[in-house]
């Protein structure tokens, strides 16, 4: 694909980069969410997942559970 | 401590009126234009024809009757999901009433043939202002709501209310950049393969974010508050939410595969539509899931039955899409009704289905009373499935096949269905059923109001529903360790900008280039700018909605260029404010027909086009030739075209009147001697100077004759 991308786009110093770039950015941001979401407490998931069902007054309890 | 407040039903039941009363208009819209296609004596006015009303039907569906829904829903979930009423009152009565009047303005003007000519995208200027105020409107409301929430924590339907509004800012600002030359016209600021880029960018992501993340944030409120059970997965939905909207922003060249766009471009839409099966199949999957061990409350609660026939809809659609970008595939079903057939699974399973199930479950708990009847709420749930199988199968069987017809060729190497025409009339049928469908669908929607109206009156509106939650408390120090995302999650401004950027990168990377870089559209020195006359002909193609069956790309496969002709080249674009590639073929492909009819041909057909195609299913316009032409903006038009870079020598615009006179003199001159006395003052003849213009700056070589062999 980058090889496309380049091809079509010599009249741009250096164009590769940007890609290259923009891969790098999101390829960090999705391993970073991942990491996270192993990292995360039980705890916390369970209290967002039930937001929409405990409408009534919820939120301080799970949130003390919470830490 | 506990605080008291009120959730405010009163702009959730009446963006749920609404939803109900434009979803009954647009089908019904749409079931006249479906009539239409197998009963051309159903264009009754020139109001009414074909091409108005099927943009009139696409603009309801999406912005009227999805909009409102997403409206209601958000209205409703995004007060208990942060605890508070709504930022202000005022604000959600002036969204409410300004996009209401966004979509009247939008029924009137539609019809009378202000349009700009880009699908999904048609409303002229002034309604594109006004869509923006309203949206900022709205907006403000939900991110003053989001300021002061009692619940810390933003739940991920939030996250999809907040890309859903950042994106669609995005881009409807970028898509209707426009040049005005009156209160109702203007012209695209982009032209040829650069306006392309742009609109379908704008197409496909307006169905990622009008059609797709809105209703994914409602299933993951409304999914879980049916079936009472949280969400499968809070972690997969995560995966899904960033995954998604990164994702989507880049898929839009899809929309373009073989025709004259760059070929990197084609290959970002299609490496990337492939990857967003995973996010979209994962938030589906979770949809479902949360269903696990509710199943037998499916089978008694309509409400579940809409949503899980809708989540499986978008499944279905969401596998298909991906394999639609596929080249080979592509190459089959692009230009038909498979395509057709493809958005009704989405629109009508997905979206339709998904807004019954939350009205169904909604209107009750609005009005503090139990649902008038589950049998008529079910008779609703199975005319509608029944609906959207005659709908969709029998157009995936017309444009499978018709796609075959076109590209079938004789043992000699002849194109054996010559005539398009006779590709059409083979699947009469399968339109007549998809007008079938149609009506089993719209008679459950009425059945459903019925059913509302009822409810309604058993109950009374609980205006101002009383609530208590405790207070935000302020942050407690000793959070160190804390995660990033949950942070994010907590603050929303900082996840309104994350978002934006995550999808403008998408955004820029693939449009930013093609504006850049020269070489992505090479110029062809033959292209000129069109005459005056041609111009005046090119915005009546437009007004009449001509691109909504016929297409002006002539794609790089034999069958094509055998039927139509050379194939097109990106340089020819260069001049054309708004591209009208089109994106579906119920007409022949039209970029090569200049010269290839003599002048008479297209008088006599325009009139009555079964006079010169027997049988043609296209509607005749007879007012072309009572109508006059205006010529008085003339100068303005070919001022605007000089503005945006088209070549006219300088003091052109005041004398493009005479350069007027002496083409339509040729024209009417060219008539009279196949014994046509026509007036040269009438719209017709503009029309046929800027078809018998179509692709003649290209024309491929003469045959050589013998000869001139060697």
């Amino acid at each position: 694909m980058l090889k496309f991308i380049k091809h079509h786009m010599d009249t741009i110093n250096g164009i590769g980069i940007y890609p290259a770039i923009s891969f790098v950015l999101f390829f960090t941001f999705f391993v970073l969410m991942l990491v996270w979401l192993r990292k995360v407490g039980r705890d916390h998931m369970d209290h967002m997942a039930a937001l929409p069902i405990n409408e009534e007054f919820s939120t301080l309890e799970i949130e003390h559970n919470d830490h | 401590m506990m605080e008291r407040f009120q959730y405010d039903n009163r702009i959730a039941k009446n963006f749920m009126f609404v939803t109900l009363l434009w979803g009954v208009v647009g089908t019904l819209v749409g079931l006249t234009a479906a009539m239409q296609l197998v009963l051309p004596s159903w264009n009754f006015a020139e109001w009414g024809s074909f091409g108005r009303l099927r943009p009139l039907h696409t603009n309801a569906m999406v912005f009227a009757f999805v909009g409102n829904a997403i409206f209601a829903g958000v209205y409703y979930s995004l007060q208990r999901l942060l605890k508070t009423r709504m930022y202000s009152d005022l604000l959600s009565a002036i969204h409410f009433w300004g996009w209401q009047l966004i979509i009247v303005a939008a029924a009137i003007t539609l019809p009378l043939g202000m349009t700009t000519g880009k699908e999904y995208a048609e409303l002229e200027w002034p309604i594109d202002i006004a869509i923006t105020l309203v949206w900022v409107v709205f907006g403000i409301n939900m991110f003053g709501t989001i300021l002061k929430r009692r619940e810390r924590h933003l739940y991920v339907a939030i996250w999809f209310y907040i890309a859903t509004w950042v994106t669609v800012a995005m881009l409807h600002i970028v898509n209707s950049i426009e040049l005005p030359i009156s209160l109702t016209k203007s012209y695209s600021y982009y032209a040829g393969v650069q306006d392309a880029l742009v609109q379908w960018w704008y197409g496909h992501n307006a169905v990622a974010f009008f059609l797709t993340t809105p209703f994914l944030g409602l299933m993951y409120y409304f999914l879980p508050k049916a079936a009472n059970r949280p969400v499968y997965s809070y972690k997969l939905s995560i995966i899904h939410f960033w995954s998604l909207i990164f994702l989507y922003i880049w898929a839009g060249p899809h929309h373009l595969l073989y025709s004259a766009l760059p070929e990197w471009a084609q290959s970002l839409g299609v490496v990337f539509s492939i990857m967003l099966i995973a996010p979209s199949w994962g938030g589906m999957l979770n949809g479902l899931l949360t269903l696990r061990g509710a199943w037998d409350r499916v089978r008694e609660d309509p409400v579940l039955k809409f949503m899980v026939v809708a989540v499986t809809c978008y499944g279905m659609a969401t596998l298909e899409g991906p394999l639609l970008s596929i080249k080979s595939i592509n190459a089959i079903a692009h230009f038909t009704d498979w395509i057709i057939a493809h958005v009704h699974i989405g629109g009508l399973g997905w979206n339709g289905f998904l807004a019954f199930g939350m009205i169904y479950w909604m209107a009750p708990r609005l009005y503090g009373t139990k649902l008038y009847s589950t049998t008529l709420a079910n008779w609703h749930f199975w005319l509608g499935t029944l609906g959207i199988i005659f709908y969709a199968i029998p157009l995936y069987f017309a444009g499978f096949f018709q796609s075959l017809m076109w590209k079938q060729f004789t043992p000699d190497g002849f194109l054996v269905y010559k005539n398009f025409l006779d590709t059409l009339l083979e699947i009469q049928t399968a339109y007549w059923l998809r007008a079938l469908g149609g009506t089993l669908y719209i008679t459950g929607i009425l059945i459903m109001m019925y059913n509302i109206k009822k409810t309604v009156s058993t109950g009374k509106l609980i205006t101002n529903e009383d609530a208590e939650a405790p207070a935000m408390e302020a942050e407690a120090a000793g959070h160190s360790g804390e995660h990033w995302h949950r942070a994010i999650e907590k603050r929303p401004i900082q996840m309104l900008i994350l978002s934006l950027i995550v999808v403008g990168i998408g955004g820029v990377l693939e449009i930013v280039p093609t504006f850049l870089v020269k070489s992505n559209i090479p110029t062809i020195s033959q292209v000129k700018p069109y005459t005056p006359l041609e111009l005046h002909g090119r915005d009546i193609y437009v007004r009449e909605g001509c691109y909504t069956c016929h297409s002006q790309m002539i794609r790089p496969f034999r069958s094509e260029t055998e039927r139509y002709g050379e194939y097109a080249k990106a340089g020819e674009f260069v001049y054309d404010h708004p591209f009208q590639w089109g994106s579906k073929r119920t007409g022949p492909d039209l970029l090569r027909v200049g010269a290839k009819y003599p002048d008479s041909w297209h008088y006599y057909h325009m009139f009555d086009p079964t006079s010169m195609s027997p049988g043609s299913l296209m509607p005749a316009y007879t007012a072309m030739f009572e109508n006059e032409l205006d010529i008085t903006t003339t100068e303005k038009k070919i001022e605007a075209m000089r503005t945006m870079g088209v070549p006219y020598a300088e003091d052109f615009p005041a004398k493009a009147n005479d350069d007027i006179v002496k083409q339509r003199d040729a024209i009417t001159a060219r008539l009279k001697k196949d014994g046509i006395d026509a007036q040269s003052d009438r719209e017709i003849i503009a029309v046929i100077a800027y078809l018998q213009r179509l692709g003649t700056d290209i024309k491929s070589k003469p045959v050589v004759e013998i000869s001139q062999l060697p």
